[in-house]
């Protein structure tokens, strides 16, 4: 048995405290004990980042992170996307482009597409790829995806101008 | 499992040296956790290292520079003097796994966890990276390439820990590249991977370092092939002499991602090439 520890950390802009056992990964201690599934678990080892979520700003799997590790830091999962229950344009792109079937790697692809944007707001097709590349999905075909992420990178352009 | 976060290497060193179970420092833990999960090392302590920050820093000095441990492969990346004066570091590390591997993955990491494939190792031997080792008897430094001793081990004493990594100073007539090769463009493991630094002097080579990934137990360094482009301009001639050996060199295993004949072939190819790129990058006329 593992001891369980006290973390504080911040969710989406709340503080939330929970006990955790040193050896549970963050992505079951934000299902499981901050009630937060929009993480999924794909693959449990980093491959197909169903699981991503931002740590301090940077992409990230949540199942290789432990639940201590996360004590003081600041997180956003795919709930922290929509603003007064509006959904973020990368959400509503996703579905009018129906980048989705089953959706279980929506939620990881959502976090990765929102971290690429921040980061560069006018990606090339190819750059999208290359940064969605740690996001597996075994239904679309990938190309509404990027469609999608075109779409809202567009539309976020035009609300800044 | 006890979990600890110190604020000091020392603090990392004493709580590492006490435990008497298997003792583990965690960095980005993309190797050990998914190492934990499957069952292969079962820690009665880890240390996390990225609260220390002698470890989460890049400080530019005089001699050049000197990366803490735990700072990620998205870090490296973002810091733009590292990047330009040795790109292929840069370059090797950025290629490990996926932008959520790079949000947490460390060169350091890298070369602890001693996989014959670490696509960071070979840039780094070749550009000359030294590790800071601090352990129950104080500091050491050594080369990188000899803390890997075979597939998964390292020549650390039980307590020691790196704490950061040192490059050295690069001139603008020195270039550094890594390639690798792998079957898939994005997510897999290489084949092979070449790194290879020099330094100019008038046009020509006048220093190398030629180290290989993936080809034998550990990467490794061949003086004998960079002896084949020094006192070169990289003609046609002295990229031959290379790639032939580079593939002389060569001691791999046939594996489901390439038979051993496969990356002997392909190591004197890709020596070529990363070549070609460094001496660009120094300067050299093609
Ligand atoms: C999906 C996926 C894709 C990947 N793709 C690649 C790839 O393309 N190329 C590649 O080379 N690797 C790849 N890896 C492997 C891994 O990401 C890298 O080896 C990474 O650099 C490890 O760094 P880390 O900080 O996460 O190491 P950790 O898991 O934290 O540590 C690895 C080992 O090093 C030890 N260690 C760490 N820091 C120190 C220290 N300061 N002092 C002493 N010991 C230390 C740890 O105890 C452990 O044994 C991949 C992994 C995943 C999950
Ligand atoms: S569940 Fe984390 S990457 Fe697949
Ligand atoms: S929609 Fe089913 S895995 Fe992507």
């Amino acid at each position: 048995m593992s001891e369980a520890v006290l973390v504080s950390t911040t969710v989406n802009g709340d503080v939330v405290e929970f006990a955790c056992p040193t050896d549970e990964v963050l992505l079951d201690s934000l299902r499981d004990r901050v009630g937060l599934t929009g993480v999924k678990e794909g693959c449990g080892t980093g491959d197909c980042g169903a699981c991503s979520i931002t740590l301090d700003g940077q992409l990230v799997c949540s199942c290789l992170v432990l639940g201590v590790e996360a004590d003081g830091r600041d997180i956003t999962t795919v709930e922290g996307l929509t603003e007064d229950g509006e959904l973020h344009p990368l959400q509503q792109k996703f579905i009018d482009h129906a980048a989705l079937q089953c959706g279980v790697c929506t939620p990881g692809f959502l976090v990765a597409a929102k971290a690429l944007l921040d980061r560069n707001p006018n990606p090339t097709e190819t750059e999208i790829r290359y940064a969605l590349a740690g996001n597996l999905c075994r239904c679309t075909g990938y190309d509404k995806i990027v469609r999608a992420v075109q779409a809202s990178a567009k539309e976020l352009n035009k609300a800044r101008r | 499992m006890r979990y600890e976060s110190p604020a000091t290497t020392k603090e990392a060193v004493a709580l590492l040296s006490k435990e008497k179970g298997p003792a583990f420092v965690i960095a980005g833990g993309t190797d050990l956790l998914v190492r934990m999960k499957s069952g292969l090392v079962e820690p009665a302590l880890l240390v996390d290292v990225k609260r220390i920050p002698a470890m989460t820093t890049i400080k530019v000095m005089q001699t050049g520079f000197r990366v803490g441990a735990a700072v990620s492969g998205a870090e490296l990346g973002a810091h733009k003097a590292l990047g330009k004066a040795w790109p292929g570091v840069v370059e090797a590390t950025n290629l490990i796994g996926s932008d959520q591997i790079q949000g947490r993955c460390t060169m350091v990491g890298n070369l602890c966890n001693a996989s014959p494939a670490a696509d960071s190792v070979p840039a780094l031997i070749a550009a000359g990276a030294k590790a800071a080792i601090v352990g129950k008897q104080g500091r050491r430094t050594a080369a990188v390439e000899k803390i890997i001793t075979g597939p998964g081990s390292t020549s650390l004493a039980k307590g020691e820990v790196i704490e950061a990594l040192t490059l050295p100073k690069s001139s603008r007539r020195t270039g550094d590249a890594y390639l690798r090769f792998t079957p898939r463009t994005e997510m897999d493991i290489a084949v092979v991977g070449v790194g290879i630094s020099m330094t100019l002097e008038r046009g020509i080579i006048k220093k190398a370092r030629v180290c290989l990934g993936a080809v034998a137990p550990t990467p490794i360094l061949v003086p004998a092939a960079a002896d084949t482009i020094i006192g070169t301009k990289l003609d046609d001639a002295a990229l031959a002499a290379l790639a032939a050996a580079c593939s002389d060199a060569c001691d791999p295993i046939d594996d489901k991602r390439g038979t051993a004949a496969y990356r002997i072939r392909v190591a004197g190819v890709l020596a070529r090439r990363v070549a070609t790129i460094a001496f660009q990058r120094a300067g050299g006329a093609a």
